[in-house]
């Protein structure tokens, strides 16, 4: 809120570009704490635009011209709104604001930690436990004779970013597992990704091996051996490196590199060529300078779709796919696929071969299942990758993106193969980016989680709650505790209506209101009523604000994909908890918002006083 | 001429079929007069592969001591090819097939010998006439009346007997304006719209030659099409500069000082050699099968065929605005007025006129605007992408059409009433055909052969219930509004359909529609709540 510079601005003309829209529509622009709303003055049709603070990747001032001063929105679902203020005041007031507002620093300005859909406490967790990745592995056919589960990860000790759950080989022992993981990148060791049960070949994933120009590790290539045998009759094991070779071999300079074929008997090395992340999203930008020329000639296009490089770079992931599920259904040969870090090319990689290998991806709930295991859970950094927050803009890359597109090509060429559209698709790419929901957010299930204890966790009377409660008795007691809260607010709020001359008192309880708010949201029921609201606002503009945002909500769950469920309720009832919370702790003390929230106080009473 | 002259060896044993999309066969090969014919001998599964000879583009031969190989590169742009045992016959088989299939006769062109049995000669040729043209447009008679000017073909030899013309222009002036415009071809109406009453002409170009010559008939005439309406336009699908050339050649174009109400619009638009070398280099982007993204696009935007497109759909897009967003009348022609210039008015029609978008709709455009107003088949259609031939005056003019019509079927799949079944097999049928409704260069050509008398029409047998309906769109809702194409580069597709024909990805595509079709039966059976 406190970013909020100007609230409303009137009489301001709006372009819709990528809807090809040429008379720009005059109306009222309004700013909340989550979205840019726009009103067409026109009495008739009063259409709104929406456009979500996370959204936005770019706004551009333009210089002041005689008619008024220009601002270009684009969004991170290539949308493109140019706005003509008359004001150059209130532009800068705009630019300012929606500078901060598109890069939210802290987990806790994110949409979904405030998007409050129209359900109840049974229903959000039920939502959350939709998908079930260890049904999808009983449905492959795993744990059986040849894979097994492995506790090895389960308080994320051996590898951060790996889920907690996970399937190796039953051959691997835990010295093998330890001593493998130690020689691969992050920790990242070789782990199953999907089992094709008719030719019962595997496709695992890993990250590059720390082997340098000669460095081996017995313990990775009894590893390998040991995914080699998890598959019956087989002889080698085709292990897949999805980068250029020229990169893997770079990388061996920095004790990194790929795996020796001398060393590790019976694998068959095989480089494909995706380009790394720097690259797609030069590449990507280059897409869309193509997109946004003015009139450009067939030749331009052809050209500037040459140049960037795009199709090439999908077609290098779907060949990728295409060796990996050809090597497992027609040879019946395990592949163990990995790029450098292993969660980016080798998420791609994986996922697309598993769409086709297997119809059940190529279903609603199979695609988001698959999203779900090969992104979510083995730590895609969805965070860093899609700028949730504002972070270096080098980690930026859209990873992701490829891969829907990926599966839209493959859409194309066998129109009647999938049960989802290309709308689906566009859903998933926005909502990845959008923060609307909590599943993409963070860079791996553990961050995840230790979000999650965090914002259970971050009150001031709950500080003290002993780490081993069991959630159930935890959640009670948010419940209660929000309850009580919620009471002393609406006496607050019975107060401030009396005492409107004290504006310090108000602003108080909205810092209070504020962080509950979060918390209260997330972990405790939805409040009762009088949330619709939020109570952050200046109270005049309840009026202008309060319709929108209801229609807001009753629009929104239309939207709603039940997306790859979660994670984040899910490992709250977890056993392991204990240990977590610590690290819970002391990581999100460092971001907490307490500290920022009491140093941003008098600023914020400022801005209160400025639009009250 | 016997046929049997060119046929050394007529049939061959144990020959091995590849064609695309079906494992190689081994059966026998038959050569006839206009047919290559192949059949297995497996019993359970007999197949059977009639390929008209005058299908056939390019024959390519490698022989060894032994047995010897044939390519046959096919204008559907199939690729066959025939493993034959022993040097002799294959070479004798591929002198037959290079000889038959470039026989340039149209008096002996299978659509002569083609007798199906459920048709006979003595039905109905053609979908409409210009006579029964004019009589069903009413609107029309109070200013324009039917000439029968060009009865014997003696005014303008590519125009059919009877065309439109302004009523207040008598046959002696059509005669005068003939002389000035190239070909004979001056201007007719094509096209009424019915909105604002407002026209389309097509004519070949005035031969205003270098000293500016006038014709004060030709500008009589085109100023009683104005009428009261004060304005028209000239849209000439040739750049400025080509057109100011043509004068050196005796050609040239409207001045605005003798043709004070018209406005001049140019738009380059390719024709002849440059469009079929594109078409060539298409083709070749294709066929190369190395799997590099690179290598493909910039083959594709070598080629220029996309822009072809864009071009085609662009002027037709203007020339429809003109008509029905500005409200003028509109006089189109290039040089000949035989190729761009129906290119563009068909389209435009498309673009305007809802009663064009039907199948009959369609296919009665194509007769009246391609067949009957003069486009020169055999001349332009007589080789395709694959021929070594020299280039003469070989151009895919209907092809681009084709290929047009199939972008504003992708944008708007609910506004046309035909299916892409039915581009396809027109573009087919184009270049080799049974009927006789593509044969010959013009309506004249085609009466000195009675082509009408002696072969069947091939939009008569799509009309054929039987086979309309693979060519209808299930999901066609008529649509009385203009449909205006994007020709933005980014709405424009390469049309999969028909140059990746012979691949399994189009077999896919191919499914989707028979699904959709499949889709909207059994809606239609569901009874209505």
């Amino acid at each position: 809120m406190e970013h909020i510079r100007t609230p409303k601005v009137e009489n301001v003309r709006l372009l819709d570009r990528s809807k090809g829209q040429r008379k720009a529509s005059v109306g009222t622009l309004y700013l909340s704490a989550t979205h840019s709303m726009f009103i067409e003055n026109h009495p008739e049709t009063r259409k709104e635009t929406w456009v979500l603070h996370s959204m936005v990747s770019s706004v551009e001032r333009l210089p002041t011209t005689p008619t008024g001063s220009q601002l270009i929105l684009r969004c991170k679902d290539f949308r493109i709104f140019q706005l003509l203020l008359q004001q150059e005041k209130d532009c800068l007031d705009l630019h300012t604001s929606l500078l901060r507002l598109s890069r939210p620093e802290k987990y806790s300005e994110l949409y979904c930690l405030s998007f409050n859909p129209n359900i109840n406490k049974e229903e959000r967790q039920e939502s959350w436990s939709f998908i079930d990745l260890m049904a999808d592995y009983k449905r492959m056919g795993v744990p059986n004779n040849l894979w097994v589960a492995s506790a090895a990860n389960s308080e994320y000790r051996i590898c951060e970013t790996y889920p907690s759950e996970l399937f190796i080989p039953k051959s691997a022992s835990p010295t093998v597992i330890l001593g493998s993981s130690k020689f691969r990148s992050r920790g990242r060791f070789p782990a199953l990704s999907y089992f094709h049960q008719d030719t019962l070949a595997a496709v695992c994933r890993c990250s590059q091996p720390l082997s340098g120009f000669s460095g081996r590790c017995q313990e990775d290539e009894a590893m390998l051996q040991a995914v080699m045998k998890s598959n019956p009759g087989s002889v080698y094991i085709y292990v897949v490196d999805t980068r250029p070779k020229l990169n893997a071999m770079a990388n061996r300079a920095a004790g990194k590199g790929y795996e020796n074929e001398d060393h590790y008997t019976n694998i068959k090395l095989h480089f494909i060529g995706i380009e790394n992340i720097h690259v797609m999203r030069n590449s990507q930008q280059k897409m869309i300078d193509v997109g946004e020329m003015r009139s450009p000639s067939m030749t331009d296009f052809l050209w500037g779709l040459e140049n960037s490089g795009w199709l090439k770079h999908i077609k290098a992931i779907i060949d990728a796919g295409v060796f990996i599920a050809r090597a497992v259904a027609d040879e019946g040969v395990s592949v163990l696929v990995h790029c450098s870090d292993g969660w980016d090319r080798t998420a791609q990689a994986c996922s697309v071969a598993s769409v086709l290998l297997d119809p059940f991806y190529r279903t609603i709930k199979g695609m988001m299942v698959l999203i779900e295991r090969d992104w979510v859970s083995f730590g895609h950094k969805f965070s860093h990758r899609y700028a949730h927050l504002d972070g270096d803009p080098k980690e930026v890359s859209p990873v992701i993106d490829q891969f829907l597109e990926c599966v839209w090509q493959l859409s194309e060429q066998f129109p009647c193969a999938f049960e989802f559209n290309e709308c689906f698709l566009i859903a998933i790419h926005t909502h990845v980016y959008s923060c609307h929901y909590g599943t993409f957010l963070g860079n791996c299930q553990k961050e995840r989680k230790d979000m999650r204890m965090w914002k259970g966790l971050y009150n001031h009377t709950e500080r003290s709650t002993p780490p081993c409660q069991s959630p159930a008795d935890f959640l009670s007691a948010m419940r209660e505790e929000s309850l009580q809260l919620e009471e002393e607010l609406t006496n607050h709020q019975e107060r401030i209506s009396v005492l409107t001359e004290k504006p310090i008192t108000w602003e108080k309880v909205v810092v209070k209101r504020r962080t509950r708010h979060i918390q209260k949201r997330h972990c405790g029921p939805d409040p009762p009523t009088t949330d619709t609201i939020p109570i952050t606002r200046p109270a005049q503009d309840h009026e202008t604000f309060g319709p929108a945002d209801q229609n807001a909500k009753v629009k929104n769950p239309a939207l709603t994909l039940p997306l790859g469920q979660s994670i984040l309720v899910k490992h709250l009832n977890a056993d392991d908890i204990s240990s977590d919370l610590e690290s819970g702790v002391a990581d999100l003390s460092s971001r907490s918002s307490s500290g920022g929230e009491e140093g941003k106080d008098p600023e914020m009473d400022k801005v209160a006083f400025t639009t009250a | 001429m016997e046929f049997s002259e060119h046929i050394k060896t007529a049939n061959v044993e144990d020959v091995v079929l590849q064609q695309p999309l079906h494992p190689p066969s081994k059966g026998t090969l038959c050569i006839t007069g206009h047919h290559l014919l192949f059949s297995d001998r497996e019993e359970k599964s007999c197949r059977q592969v009639l390929l008209l000879l005058r299908n056939i583009d390019a024959v390519e031969k490698r022989t060894t001591e032994s047995s010897g190989t044939i390519i046959i590169k096919c204008k559907d742009l199939r690729v066959l090819q025939l493993d034959i045992p022993g040097m002799e016959q294959c070479l004798n088989i591929a002198q037959s097939i290079e000889t038959l299939s470039s026989l340039n006769c149209v008096a002996e062109m299978y659509p002569f010998f083609y007798r199906p049995s459920n048709a006979s000669l003595q039905d109905h040729w053609g979908l409409s006439t210009p006579e029964r043209h004019y009589t069903e447009m009413e609107e029309l008679h109070e200013r324009w009346r039917l000439s029968t000017v060009n009865q014997d073909y003696s005014v303008c030899p590519s125009y059919p007997p009877a065309v439109i013309v302004p009523k207040a222009i008598n046959d002696d002036a059509l005669k005068k304006v003939a002389k000035f415009r190239q070909g004979g071809r001056f201007p007719v109406l094509c096209y009424y719209h019915r909105k604002n009453g407002m026209v389309i002409l097509r004519s070949g170009q005035p031969l205003t030659g270098a000293n500016r010559k006038r014709c004060m008939e030709d500008e009589l005439l085109l100023q009683t099409v104005i009428g009261d309406s004060g304005k028209g336009y000239i849209i000439d699908t040739r750049s400025a500069q080509q057109a100011q050339q043509a004068r050196m050649m005796g050609g040239g174009f409207e001045s605005k000082s003798f043709y004070s109400n018209w406005k001049r619009l140019h738009r380059h638009m390719e024709r002849g050699k440059t469009l079929q070398e594109s078409l060539i280099k298409l083709v070749d982007a294709y066929g190369d099968k190395s799997p590099n993204m690179d290598r493909w696009l910039s083959k594709l935007e070598n080629s220029k065929w996309m822009s072809h497109v864009q071009t085609a759909l662009s002027t037709a897009g203007l020339l429809a605005e003109c008509v029905e967003r500005d409200g003028h009348s509109v006089l189109v022609h290039g040089s000949e007025g035989t190729d761009a210039t129906l290119l563009i008015s068909t389209l435009a029609q498309l673009i305007m006129d809802p009663s064009c978008r039907s199948l009959e709709g369609f296919l009665r455009l194509l007769e009246r605007e391609f067949v009957q107003a003069g486009h020169p088949f055999q001349q332009r259609c007589s080789h395709s992408a694959f021929s070594h031939a020299r280039l003469q005056q070989e151009c895919p003019m209907f092809l681009l059409l084709l290929d047009c019509v199939w972008q504003l079927w992708c944008q708007f799949p609910l506004a046309l009433g035909f299916s892409e079944a039915l581009l396809l097999r027109l573009a087919t049928e184009a270049y080799a055909s049974n009927y006789g409704t593509f044969l010959c260069n013009s309506e004249m050509e085609r009466c000195a052969l009675q082509v009408k008398d002696k072969t069947h029409c091939l939009f008569r047998a799509l009309l054929n219930p039987r086979e309309s309906e693979q060519y209808t769109n299930p999901l066609y809702e008529p649509n009385e509004l203009a449909i205006w194409p994007s020709v933005h580069p980014q709405s424009l597709q390469l049309w999969r359909g028909y140059f990746l024909r012979w691949t399994q990805q189009t077999r896919h595509l191919e499914l989707v529609q028979e699904e959709i079709r499949n889709m909207v039966i059994e809606w239609e059976k569901l009874p209505l709540s």
